[in-house]
């Protein structure tokens, strides 16, 4: 079937408002009578608070009010998505290096932040916990009391892993790391929260606005429809602007003080907001002669932080996929959610998936040396093919995923010859959709034939406005530049789960594009009330309407119905994730995100520098929706994997739990010098999925398999397996000097 | 807390602005805050990330670190002003065919050091823009479209100064 709109590089939504300065973001929005609120953060991983002295602080200038959490009604009002652990201000102790402690709201941003210094913190410190070998120590006490630190356990599994072991030719047992990673969006955390009403309205850069508004509802008890938020558009999110942060002590200060309240945080402060999670990954793989896989043994033990956020769902989700992308008979599966005295962790692009796709894949490129195979024939041997079952009982897989890895390899010159110091590796990248999720669009015609959507995704730059006015522009035949989308009003924009998990194109564009077929229902019935006529009589074909030798454009149906310039037709669409009764996750996958990356890299050997040359991906996406958005999406999901895979690290002093490198200088991301010399990608389309026009979920996929795609490359470049990330040159280096030595005593 | 206000006169987008400042005022602030020019952003406010970026008499500078008092006569060009009534500048069209904006917040100070570039050096090479823009952090591009982008809008512009000859 041939599109219009679907496929094409259509503009961007909104890209000229963002190349002309035009586009506004959370910290451009101001109200009048704005109080702006700074926080007091705590210097110490974990302590008692034995006192905290605000009086200088109130004598100032410009200062309105001083919030401590003991000045808060008890019980502490808390928050949170997963658990309502959360305080509003600590209460009493501290629990992570940058914790809140205090608010001062004042008339300016800059008399806030100033004013803070003038408050003194008594503090009684205590031990402290920073890693995953801590956390489990028992001598510590607890961060959130109770028995341990083992805050969830997920056990997955099937068939017999102790028999599988006995049978195995091969096994081989090794623990990978994945440090903490700061999302580093390029637009620093803020919000704004304004009484209305009896309630309040929330301007934020949210990823999940109803999310958002039931958590801020929950804590400080207020009833869904008394909490209005009013979702902007987000430089830049990446899982990191998904839940709670700051908006709930915003809203009760706007409450408590009865005028607007901006939190505005600078860029430091966003390393106190959230990670994503570091993991320790235990792996024995089974495989028999033939380098088949026969079991998989893991324990994943996730490093989580302080507070629950949304980590306890990642740890459960990607434990639930921890078998890994190949045909595994026999599974055995440990997830844990680990607290720590450490910035608390969320969902991160991927949702806990790199950590153990660094193991799965670090562990086949082993093999595949140990097999002295290939090491794309080790992954096209243990590859299932569409149809399979991958995880029993969960969807079987939905992809040619052997065409996505013989495309990634051709991509790659596989097999081409190599110079001595290169090496090149390829990487699987898989996770799932989130299962039983909701979205609800509306899709209103308006009387001169123009269209507008309502729904409840975020614009984060992933491109789902431009998306979905492609699909009504689509399905209701209007030009594209017809189309307007508002997205992330609560009180606007019906029900949406939320904006994760690659799932917007396929969640909300399937309720788009029922909207829009409501819509066109409503038109015919419309249409034939308008010519007297039956509704199987009447035609709607590329926006003209036939009704018998009648001809009608939508305009005119509209106004010939509702009366010169009135009226609009609305339509209401939705999409229902699978909800199959006692499914471990509460239903079933809605697709399988695939992806296949791959690396070509030199090694300096006398240095340990390491170049990448060239990264490759082949991503099984089902449906092509906006070739230019999604080849951005291919190209940033990799460099933020290769950010990753090479620098990223989130370091805490072992001695004080203190972060020692939050801030922009001594947290490297990649910059345009960092990036490979050359790129190439392929997006498959079978028009296979279970979205509008075949398409399936994309965008994370790129960030998932780069540490294995660059760790295999210079295991192939080297003979050094790294097990731990970032692979950084000095690590290699040492890495490369172990191996010789090891090579001139044997 | 303020230690002195100064009087400075200078042009912003052709506009000629007069505004009081104080000593630890930056030029980035005063754009956002006291001229309510708020497509300039700012990140880390520390040099870091490039989103405050914008030309400082033809040069591209982080006008987060530069001090409001001194720009006293000059003239300044942001995002803002970079489009006329004949249209978008080439590098915001670039920007667009090549698909190098996502989220858009690094786009403003993105375009801005690119044009600080392609002032200097009409024809810079894959290394030299790379180079350029080093002090640009973006978070969801991966860069390689930035790159193309600029490469494409040197082009133009060369093409348009040769059929202007
Ligand atoms: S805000 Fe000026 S360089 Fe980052
Ligand atoms: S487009 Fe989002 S940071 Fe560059």
């Amino acid at each position: 079937m041939s599109h219009k709109v679907i496929g094409k590089s259509e503009l961007r939504a909104r890209v000229i408002d963002k190349v002309t300065g035009v586009q506004k973001y959370a910290h451009d929005r101001k109200i009048h009578g704005m109080l702006y609120a700074k926080l007091l953060r705590s210097e110490h991983a974990r302590a008692k608070i034995l006192s905290i002295d605000v009086s200088e602080t109130l004598k100032l200038y410009g200062v309105v009010a001083v919030v401590r959490g003991e000045d808060i009604e008890k019980p502490m009002p808390r928050f949170g998505s997963v658990a309502q652990d959360q305080p509003l201000l600590a209460d009493g102790e501290v629990k992570y290096h940058g914790e809140p402690v205090a608010a001062v709201v004042a008339q300016t941003y800059e008399i806030a932040e100033a004013a803070l210094k003038t408050i003194k913190v008594e503090y009684a410190p205590q031990p402290s916990v920073c890693t995953v070998e801590e956390a489990l120590n028992q001598d510590i006490p607890p961060v959130n009391g109770g028995e341990s630190n083992v805050f969830r356990q997920f056990d997955f599994g099937w068939g017999d892993v102790e028999e599988a072991e006995k049978q195995s030719h091969y096994v081989l047992r090794d623990t990978y790391c994945y440090p903490m990673i700061f999302h580093f969006p390029i637009e620093n955390y803020s919000c704004l929260a304004a009484p209305e009403d009896g309630g309040v309205v929330l301007y934020s850069p949210i990823q999940h606005p109803h999310l958002l508004r039931r958590v801020v509802a929950d804590c400080l008890k207020l009833p869904f429809s008394k909490v209005r938020v009013i979702g902007e558009e987000i430089g830049g999110a990446f899982g990191g602007k998904g839940y709670a942060k700051a908006e709930p002590l915003a809203a009760y200060l706007a409450l408590k003080l009865r005028t607007p309240v901006k939190i505005a945080m600078d860029m430091d402060e966003g390393f106190f907001m959230a990670r994503r999670l570091a993991a320790r990954v235990d792996i024995t793989t089974g495989f028999d002669e033939n380098a088949h896989i026969t079991f998989q043994n893991i324990i994943a033990d996730y490093l989580i932080g302080a507070y629950a956020d949304a980590a306890p769902r990642v740890v459960q989700k990607a434990g639930y996929l921890s078998g890994g992308p190949y045909r595994t008979p026999h599974a055995k599966m440990i997830a844990r959610a680990i607290h720590s005295n450490t910035v608390s962790s969320t969902a991160f692009r991927g949702f806990g998936m790199p950590q153990l796709v660094w193991a799965f894949e670090q562990q086949m490129n082993q093999a595949a040396l140990h097999f002295g195979m290939d090491t794309l024939e080790i992954r096209r041997r243990n590859l299932p093919y569409k149809g399979e079952t991958l995880v029993p009982g969960d969807i079987p897989v939905d992809g040619d995923w052997h065409e996505v890895l013989d495309k990634a390899a051709k991509l790659l010159d596989w097999g081409k010859k190599q110079k001595p110091g290169q090496g090149k590796s390829l990487a699987v990248g898989i996770k799932t959709g989130i299962p039983n999720s909701t979205s609800n669009a509306i899709v209103k015609l308006h009387s001169d034939g123009s269209v507008t959507v309502n729904a409840a995704t975020a614009e984060m730059g992933q491109g789902a406005r431009t998306v979905f006015a492609q699909i009504a522009a689509e399905k209701l035949c209007v030009p594209y530049q017809l189309v307007s989308v508002i997205l992330s009003d609560t009180g606007a924009a019906p029900y949406d789960t939320s904006t994760a998990g690659s799932r917007s194109t396929v969640s909300m564009g399937t309720a788009v594009e029922k909207a829009c077929e409501d819509v066109l229902l409503q038109v015919k019935e419309l249409a034939a009330d308008l010519a007297g006529m039956d509704i199987e009589s009447i035609e709607v074909n590329e926006g003209v309407i036939r009704a018998g030798e009648r001809e009608m454009t939508y305009s005119q149906l509209v106004q010939g119905t509702y009366g010169p310039n009135q009226g609009d037709i609305v339509g209401r669409g939705q999409f229902r994730g699978d909800n199959t009764k006692g499914h471990l996750l509460g239903g079933m996958a809605d697709f399988y995100e695939f992806i296949i990356v791959g690396a070509a890299v030199t090694v300096d050997e006398k240095t340990g520098k390491i170049d990448v040359d060239k990264l490759v991906s082949a991503s099984d996406i089902g449906k092509v929706m906006n070739h230019l958005q999604a080849k951005g999406q291919e190209e940033g999901g990799m460099i933020m994997g290769l950010g990753q895979a090479m620098m990223e690290c989130m370091r805490y002093d072992p001695a004080t739990g203190r972060l020692l490198n939050g801030n922009p200088l001594d947290y490297c991301v990649p910059t345009a010098m960092d990036i490979s010399d050359e790129v190439a990608g392929v997006l498959i389309e079978n028009a296979d999925g279970p979205g509008p026009f075949g398409s399936k979920g994309m965008g994370e996929g790129p960030a998932i398999p780069v540490g294995p795609a660059v760790g295999g490359a210079v295991f192939d470049a080297t003979g050094v397996m790294l097990r731990e990330l970032p692979i950084t040159s000095e690590k290699l280096f040492f890495a490369l000097k172990d191996r010789d030595k090891n090579k001139s005593v044997s | 807390m303020l230690e002195y206000e100064k009087n400075i006169r200078f042009k912003v987008n052709n506009r000629e602005y007069a505004v009081a400042v104080s000593a630890d005022e930056s030029l980035a602030f005063v754009l956002r805050e006291k001229l309510g020019l708020t497509g300039t952003k700012i990140t880390c406010e520390k040099g870091e990330c490039g989103a405050c970026t914008v030309l400082l008499d033809g040069r591209a500078v982080d006008s987060c670190l530069v001090l409001a008092p001194d720009i006293d006569g000059c003239e300044v060009l942001t995002i803002e002003g970079l489009a006329d009534d004949k249209g978008l500048d080439a590098l915001q069209e670039a920007f667009i065919e090549e698909g190098a904006v996502q989220c858009g917040f690094c786009t403003p100070g993105m375009i801005m050091s690119a044009k600080g570039l392609l002032l200097e050096n009409p024809d810079p090479s894959e290394g030299q823009i790379k180079k350029a823009l080093e002090g640009n952090l973006c978070r969801c591009t991966g860069y390689y479209s930035i790159v193309r982008a600029v490469r494409s809008a040197a082009k133009t512009i060369r093409e348009q100064a040769s059929e202007a000859k």
